[in-house]
């Protein structure tokens, strides 16, 4: 029953595609189309949350569609039915947010026939259950995603963005066609089912792991892949970000688990150094290069990817253990990485929903532009200020749930016995703190930057606040946000049929214990209770203000800002994003990303202001990005002479080949 | 007690660890000599309690020439060096100080894998020593590596020595005779790097290796 | 019975860390003054001066906006809280179960985004100063605090405090080379959290060698109060962190009778001051460091937090 609703969904989403091809020009058309997605998805989410809550069994069907001999198998299992939470959660506060902000929409008709279409697309990667479908429904959400990233085709960076995301997203496809033609073996066996049934051998199950990694990795985001991620996502409208940021990268960390959890058999222990490392690495150069970015959305997509590095560590973490036979402490650690995917797919779209409300407001993106926005759109900047709080793992938000609980996986770790995760696992826990001190740092500049402080520019002066629908998905991901945060044991819980399914073992019921506390390994180990936290911190926060305010003074006189006596009026005196950034970016980033600071000096006399310039090289696109299409370039421009031969050069190599291929025909044995 | 006795070991052959680390991150010449002689001071230290729990009289006379020699001697010896050679200044490095600890955290995990995994039958509580010892001689040499001043270089020899000396100690039995001759050899060892430095700055007026690598000759 | 005994000692435990802590930096100002010879401000001033600043208005810049009164009572909610939740008389208090050394440093690590956010508020360049400032040196205490963590807890078996300090207090700790390393790091990222010399200099008004006064520069009247007392609160957790784990000698354990909970009082408050006189005199004997010495100086923290977790991983008697 949740399965037939989820496919009346998706048929509902492709209808509505259609529609808004026919409709899109007109007034009010998003309006309509985006109220129907919130309903759609609303029922969507109910039908998943159902069966992950309630459903014993897994739902099947066979569809007559796709390749005439095998059909289209959907399924909804315990880990479909979690990610499809995670997308429609996504998709309905998209849609509450676009109905506001899809008015303001330059370019309808690119945008509202592709949206629906996307959620489509998403929703069938999760219910796929054999390769086919599984792929065609991969190509279709790539696709539907890049008509959108590409919606504002007459800016060029935009253009650059979608030509960028195409590649990535075709050699994507391509290793995750490699590793599911693997995996379906040379018979063609390719319902998961049937892929489940026959494990592969050691060497091809490597192989699978390792193009897992290449094709869901870098949709995911994982470095060195990640660089279509920083571009795709801050050209699309701000709601589509948010799903692109949010849920899509999600539904790749799905692909991934899928893969490698329950398709490629038993685990062999050395995949789990390989994830753990690149998570580590992604971790901290995610937020390094969140750090040097001066665009709120572009920060906010390489912060996309420090989160994602998280959630491959939590996921390695758990590779560790179930290779080396502890189901307990692999279910912990699945449970963190599965938490964080939640988590992060709820503040991510807070934050670019902001993004979006300062778009719309102000018509910018850079932060160098903003400034002081908290007075003019107070409600936005409360709930993008508790997106930054839940996103740098602060407690008592959902952030720190699940970072603290990785910790305490990363704490069971001295059992294993191999010394190379005894020496990588510490390694990367250090990397780990240190990415979320970092990203601490990144959205105290990103926040204060953008919403304290003195307006920069005479637009965003003026800026007003958005409309209720943007208001009022922001503030339901804030709530969901705190409610996350102090009640998590409900979620924990909810998680255990997709962990139980996917190790073998679950974490302990954490729904019974007293006060609401969390205690993911025993009592006596450790606990931690949101909800206690959050209502001591409220309550001494409340003394303290109400016994000053009776006995002391509540008096407040407004004056000049103090300044160490040196008040400027010039707005341009405080301190900018890059200023904020800089001793950051003296300690980290000399050494990884060449940073320099140059001083333009004009020469005596002249009346040119002098200009500082900030110099950052993008060291992984320069070492392979950028060899990789010099060399394609230069292949392209020899091969290009195959052109222009004659007819009778067509001829000789016609011939050429039949003869060779004859020859082999003639000596294989 | 004997849980405590070897604990006690293993937090001095750590401390001298730790002290190695410490020399990685001074910059200042005078503030080096000074971590040199803690260096020396701990081991002796280390050596004497050795000593103690292996009711090893020689050892004793081990520690009093380390005490004597290495943790006043010599510092002594090089502070005076310093200021005849008049090279106040600071330490120039290749490398930076966080790369060199990151090189050295790596250094040592190696070195515990390493010697955990050789001495695999071993007495434990010898085999941890034994690694420590292994650390200390390989951060040494990463002092040797790292740095361009000669007699940062000079330091960083000695610190590779006195891992030498904590190894030996460790594993029980190092006779005296040893001891001593090691101890000479690295006095004229020291005296004879002591006359060439002093040549080397009349002849160059500098210390400095990078510089005096541009003197060396033809370079085919 | 049990349990309002229970929440009483809980409840002195929060008063109790909020009247020491100004006594703990009068003493500290007093040590200092002493040893360079002067006499110093009675150890009651802070005291004196919370009072005169609770009483006077509080002038706000025109354009401090609604976070920028309210940030002073967060933070001083958020360290006030983790300060009530370390043992200092007693373990096994009523509510240790709720946060456990991990969230207790990323409670302290919400107070101080909060105030790197008041220090961007204003809109000046003082406050800009001081918040990037604060974000770098945090950027690398709390992932070497976290190291210190990770090892305390794979030595004790536990995150939780109370556990951590009674497994200190049992005789099967040993002296262990990891714990060594661990107390040197702590130490120094101690000193690196509480703004002091050598890292940052609480007394100074030059702008250039400011760090936490930067970014509080704004703040006057009440808010000033709550902002110093909130420093004050945060040396007391510390100084009780590091008293808690390395010298847990003398706290009363579950179980012990009530009279011993006033006697671990006693010994806490004498720890306090020992803690105290040792930071003067180590601020009096150190000069502050440049500003990018201290990545230097709290990367060697780090590295000595990560061969202190390395080697507990490696080896089960390190």
């Amino acid at each position: 029953m949740p399965l037939l609703i989820a496919l009346a969904c998706v048929a509902a989403f492709l209808t509505l595609a259609c529609v808004g091809v026919a409709i899109a020009h007109r007034r009010g058309a998003g309006v309509v189309i985006y109220g129907l997605t919130l309903l759609i998805s609303l029922v969507g989410l109910g039908a998943a949350l159902v069966q992950l809550v309630g459903g014993t069994t897994a739902p099947a069907v066979t569809l007559p569609l796709g390749l005439p001999w095998l059909g289209a198998h959907l399924r909804m299992d315990a880990l479909s039915a979690f990610f499809l939470v995670v997308v429609d959660l996504g998709a309905a506060a998209a849609s509450l947010f676009a109905i506001g902000y899809g008015t303001h929409e330059t370019a309808p008709e690119r945008v509202l026939p592709f949206y629906p279409a996307f959620l489509a697309a998403m929703t069938l990667v999760v219910l796929a259950d054999d390769a086919f479908t599984f792929l065609v429904s991969w190509e279709f959400m790539s696709l539907s995603s890049w008509a959108l990233v590409v919606a504002h085709h007459r800016i060029r960076d935009n253009v650059h963005a979608g030509f960028v995301y195409l590649v990535m997203a075709s050699f994507g496809t391509l290793a995750l066609l490699l590793a599911l033609g693997m995996l379906a073996g040379a018979d063609g066996n390719y319902a998961f089912a049937a892929i489940r049934a026959a494990p592969p051998a050691a060497g091809t199950a490597a192989a699978v792991l390792i193009l897992a990694l290449i094709g869901a990795g870098s949709k995911a985001g994982l470095v060195p892949l990640h660089v279509w991620l920083p571009l795709a996502h801050p050209a699309a409208p701000s709601h589509v970000s948010a799903l692109l940021s949010g849920v899509m990268t999600k539904v790749a960390v799905y692909g991934f688990v899928r893969i490698v959890f329950d398709l490629a058999g038993p685990p062999d222990w050395w995949w789990s150094m390989v994830v753990l490392a690149l998570g580590g690495i992604t971790a901290v150069m995610g937020v390094l290069y969140a750090l040097m970015q001066h665009d709120l959305k572009r920060l906010l997509a390489y912060h996309t990817v420090e989160n994602i590095g998280i959630i491959f560590i939590g996921l390695g973490l758990a590779l560790a253990f179930a290779a080396h036979a502890m189901p307990a402490a692999a279910a912990l650690a699945l449970t963190a990485g599965l938490f964080h995917v939640f988590n992060h797919s709820l503040f991510k779209s807070l934050l670019f929903f902001g993004s979006g409300a300062v778009l719309t407001a102000t018509g910018e993106r850079d932060m160098e532009h903003l400034g002081g926005l908290i007075h003019g759109m107070p409600v936005t900047a409360f709930a993008f200020l508790i997106g930054c709080v839940a996103i740098s793992a602060l407690p008592p938000f959902n952030g720190f749930v699940s970072e603290w609980l990785t910790f305490q996986a990363v704490l069971l770790s001295p059992q294993l016995p191999s010394w190379g995760l005894k020496l990588l696992v510490p390694a990367v826990g250090a990397l780990l703190a240190l990415s979320a001190a970092l990203a601490a740092a990144c959205f105290v500049k990103a926040y204060g930057v953008s919403f304290l402080g003195r307006p920069r520019m005479l637009t965003t002066r003026y800026a007003r606040e958005t409309d209720r629908w943007s208001l009022a998905a922001m503030l339901i991901l804030a709530a969901l946000c705190l409610i996350a945060g102090i009640l998590p044991g409900y979620f924990i819980d909810a998680l255990s049929p997709v962990v139980t399914r996917l190790v073998g073992e679950r974490m302990p019921m954490q729904s019974g214990i007293a006060w609401l506390s969390i205690v993911p390994i025993a009592e006596s180990r450790s606990s931690y209770n949101g909800l206690l936290v959050f209502l001591f911190i409220s309550i001494s926060g409340s003394l303290a203000a109400f016994a000053i305010h009776r006995l002391a003074s509540d008096v407040i006189r407004r004056g000049a800002a103090w300044d160490c006596g040196y008040p400027d009026a010039s707005p341009a005196t405080q301190y900018t994003a890059g200023s904020f950034a800089q001793p950051i970016r003296r300690v980290f980033g000399t050494r990884i990303f060449g940073a320099r600071e140059e001083v333009e000096m004009p020469p005596p006399g002249a009346l040119a202001p002098a200009r500082l310039h900030l110099i950052l090289r993008d060291r992984i696109w320069d070492t392979i990005y950028a060899p990789l299409a010099a060399g394609l370039g230069f292949a392209a421009d020899h091969l290009n002479r195959l052109q222009f031969l004659t007819i009778r050069q067509y001829l000789t190599l016609v011939f050429t080949a039949l003869v060779s291929l004859l020859m082999v025909l003639a000596i294989w044995p | 007690m004997r849980g405590l006795a070897f604990d006690i070991a293993h937090l001095l052959a750590g401390g001298l660890v730790l002290v190695s680390f410490l020399q990685l991150y001074q910059d200042r010449l005078y503030a080096l000599l000074n971590v040199f002689a803690v260096h020396a001071l701990l081991l002796a230290l280390s050596v004497a309690w050795q000593a103690h729990i292996q009711d090893a009289w020689h050892l004793y006379i081990t520690a009093a020439i380390a005490l004597g020699f290495k943790a006043i001697a010599i510092p002594l010896a090089l502070h005076r060096i310093i200021v005849r050679l008049g090279i106040h200044r600071e330490i120039e490095k290749v490398v930076g100080v966080g790369p060199a600890m990151l090189l050295g955290i790596g250094l040592v995990a190696l070195s515990m894998v390493v010697m955990l995994r050789v001495t695999a039958e071993a007495d434990p509580i010898a085999r941890e020593d034994l690694a420590f010892a292994l650390s200390v001689v390989l951060l040494g040499l990463l002092m040797m590596v790292t740095r361009r001043n000669a007699v940062s270089q000079v330091v960083g020899f000695m610190s590779l020595e006195n891992g030498l000396v904590l190894a030996a100690t460790g594993a029980k039995g190092m006779p005296l005779v040893v001891e001593i001759s090691i101890a000479f050899s690295i006095l004229i060892a020291f005296i004879v790097i002591g006359i060439f430095l002093f040549r080397i700055r009349e002849r160059f007026d500098s210390v400095d290796m990078q510089a005096l690598d541009r003197y060396r000759g033809e370079r085919q | 019975m049990a349990v309002i005994f229970d929440l009483a000692v809980q409840g002195a435990q929060m008063l109790l860390v909020l009247l020491v802590a100004p006594a703990l930096t009068g003493l500290v100002r007093k040590v200092k003054a002493h040893v360079l010879r002067r006499q110093g401000p009675p150890i009651i001033q802070p005291y004196l001066d919370l009072a005169r600043l609770m009483r006077k208005d509080a002038v706000l810049a025109e354009n401090a906006s609604w976070l920028f009164r309210v940030i002073p009572y967060i933070t001083f909610a958020a360290t006030w809280v983790a300060a009530a939740l370390v043992p200092t008389f007693a373990t096994g208090l009523m509510f240790s179960w709720t946060a456990d050394l991990i969230a207790i440093i990323a409670l302290l690590g919400s107070a101080r985004f909060f105030l790197a956010l008041a220090g961007l508020d204003v809109g000046t360049s003082f406050g800009g100063i001081g918040s990037s400032r604060e974000v770098m040196i945090a950027s690398l205490a709390e992932p070497a605090m976290l190291m210190i963590v990770f090892t305390l807890a794979l030595i004790a078996g536990s995150t939780q405090l109370s556990t951590m300090a009674e497994y200190m207090l049992s005789p099967g700790v040993g002296l262990r080379v990891s714990l060594a390393l661990a107390l040197v790091a702590l130490v120094m990222v101690a000193i690196a959290e509480n703004a002091r010399i050598p890292v940052d200099n609480p007394a100074t008004h030059l702008e250039l060698t400011m760090v936490h006064e930067a970014m509080v520069l704004e703040y006057s009247g009440r808010h000033l109060a709550l902002i110093d007392l909130t420093a004050s609160l945060k040396l007391t957790l510390y100084v009780s962190l590091i008293a808690c784990l390395f010298a847990p000698w003398g706290m009363a354990t579950t179980g012990a009778p009530p009279r011993a909970r006033a006697g671990g009082a006693v010994r806490d408050n004498a720890k306090l001051a020992v803690g105290g006189g040792l930071l003067a005199l180590f601020e009096t004997a150190v000069a502050k460091m440049r500003v990018f010495r201290v990545p230097e100086f709290l990367g060697a923290a780090l590295m000595l937090g990560l061969l202190a977790a390395l080697l507990r991983f490696v080896s089960q008697s390190l």
